[in-house]
């Protein structure tokens, strides 16, 4: 629908807003561009009723505006606040459409004094952990990259069991969560997770811890910003992950924990590896484990291929030796022999013994000889 | 429910972690040229053994979520939740 130009009289129907559509309208365009959003103001006319909503109005030196706050949010303040109190409240703007009144809505409501002193007590915790070197990144330890059993600390009624569960499944399905209930918020919230932290301690086999809750306001996380809270979680033994769930604000748990995560999901993702990355992984191992075994056969025959080419070499060496050994052997054999020198002219005696004649003394008359010369022997005798 | 097991994980049986690095080694030295062939082959039937091992854990299981409860007592007990 849109507003007709025509100011002197609606020309069709359809150009005539009725009241409750322009609150509507209005309605709409104002929730587009109004989240929830923190007002600070002096609280006056608060009246609660029966129901157990409160209704007041907020206001400062130029301004004021109605509020309501529902019953559940209303009891979770604590007493009505006395007029004049200045407060910060959580609320979403409107108009309240019956009577066409703008209003917040509010679902919190801090007086301004009380976070004055929340934040004093938050530096001075923050400063002793820092003294203690709690925040000290050497002391930030590893997340294992195939954590197999991860313990998380939470609340059994806010969604981070469900959240981390849902991200665990489709990311590494091969994983245990063992899940420790604690309050996170409100009284008794500190006691129950130190006690949780102490638990997750005594639980074998454990790779991983997270800790955290869903998102919140500021004073929903002040456990985790808790002195005792920050200590018990730095005295886990396995590594730490604290998902506070809250974009915004970082709490002291954010900076003890070994990694921040901004929410139970985003925790669940750092705490386990994607299945479907691990076994590529192994693929590609498998892939290398086989090529490695084909190229150190590969290698191996080449190797002995050389060998044996050297087993030869080294044979065929010997064997050359003894060649020229021998060639040189028969040389100077051939040198020495007898029959070169018969060869020349030379004559050898012997007798019927075959004992050399050398001298003459060694013939005697009539005694028959061998003469042996270059071609054979010739029968002779002395005269 | 059933009682916390004593020791939860068997100090022999490798993590997937332990698993994959250990192959990784194995890889790396049958790449490089300095084992012997037959401690090359030794290698590679671990390697197969672990490769096995490793692809059976990740295919297999379901995800387990479980309440972990302390008794009066101080013993630790755990519940399967239907998360």
């Amino acid at each position: 629908m849109t507003l007709s130009l025509s100011l002197d009289t609606p020309s069709a129907a359809d150009q005539v807003w009725s009241v409750g559509q322009l609150s509507t309208a209005i309605n709409r365009a104002i929730d587009g561009h109004f989240p929830a959003i923190w007002v600070r103001g002096e609280v006056v006319q608060c009246k609660v009723w029966s129901s157990g909503h409160w209704y007041f109005m907020l206001r400062d030196r130029r301004s004021q505006v109605k509020c309501c706050m529902f019953r559940l949010n209303a009891s979770r303040a604590g007493k009505p606040p006395a007029d004049g109190t200045e407060v910060f409240v959580l609320a979403k703007p409107g108009i309240y459409e019956e009577k066409g009144e703008f209003q917040l809505v509010v679902s919190r409501m801090l007086p301004t004094s009380a976070v004055g002193q929340k934040q004093q007590e938050l530096e001075r915790v923050k400063a002793l952990l820092q003294q203690d070197g709690l925040f000290d990144p050497a002391r930030k330890r590893r997340v294992p990259s195939y954590a197999s059993t991860v313990a998380l600390v939470t609340s059994p009624d806010g969604a981070a069991l469900q959240d981390v569960v849902t991200v665990t499944r489709k990311r590494w399905p091969c994983a245990r969560i063992l899940f420790v209930a604690a309050r996170v918020q409100g009284e008794g919230a500190v006691q129950e997770l130190v006690r949780a932290l102490r638990l997750v301690n005594r639980i074998p086999g454990l790779d991983l811890c997270i800790v955290g809750r869903g998102g919140g306001a500021r004073v929903d996380l002040a456990a985790f910003n808790s002195e005792a809270v920050c200590r018990a979680l730095a005295d886990v033994r396995v590594p730490t992950i604290s998902a506070v769930g809250h974009e915004v604000d970082i709490s002291l748990t954010d900076l003890v924990a070994d990694l921040r995560a901004a929410t139970p999901s985003a925790a669940a993702e750092l705490a386990v590896a994607d299945r479907r990355d691990a076994l590529r992984l192994v693929d590609d191992l498998s892939v290398r484990l086989a090529a490695g075994l084909t190229g150190r056969t590969r290698l191996a025959g080449a190797r002995l291929g050389r060998s044996s080419d050297r087993l030869h070499a080294s044979i065929e060496g010997i064997l050359q030796g003894k060649r020229n050994l021998a060639d040189r052997l028969g040389a100077q054999l051939d040198a020495l022999s007898p029959l070169k020198v018969l060869g020349r002219g030379y004559a050898v005696a012997r007798d019927e013994s075959g004992r050399v004649l050398k001298r003459r003394a060694d013939f005697i008359t009539d005694q028959s000889f061998r003469l042996r010369v270059a071609d054979g022997d010739v029968q002779a005798r002395v005269e | 429910m059933r009682a916390m097991p004593k020791a939860d994980r068997n100090s022999s049986i490798p993590t997937l972690a332990e698993e994959l690095a250990r192959l990784e080694e194995i890889v790396r030295k049958l790449e490089a040229d300095d084992v012997e062939l037959d401690a090359a082959l030794v290698l590679f039937e671990e390697g197969v053994a672990r490769l096995r091992a490793a692809r059976d854990r990740l295919s297999a299981a379901e995800l387990k979520v479980q309440a972990v409860l302390e008794e009066a007592g101080g013993d630790i007990r755990l519940t399967d939740l239907d998360a």
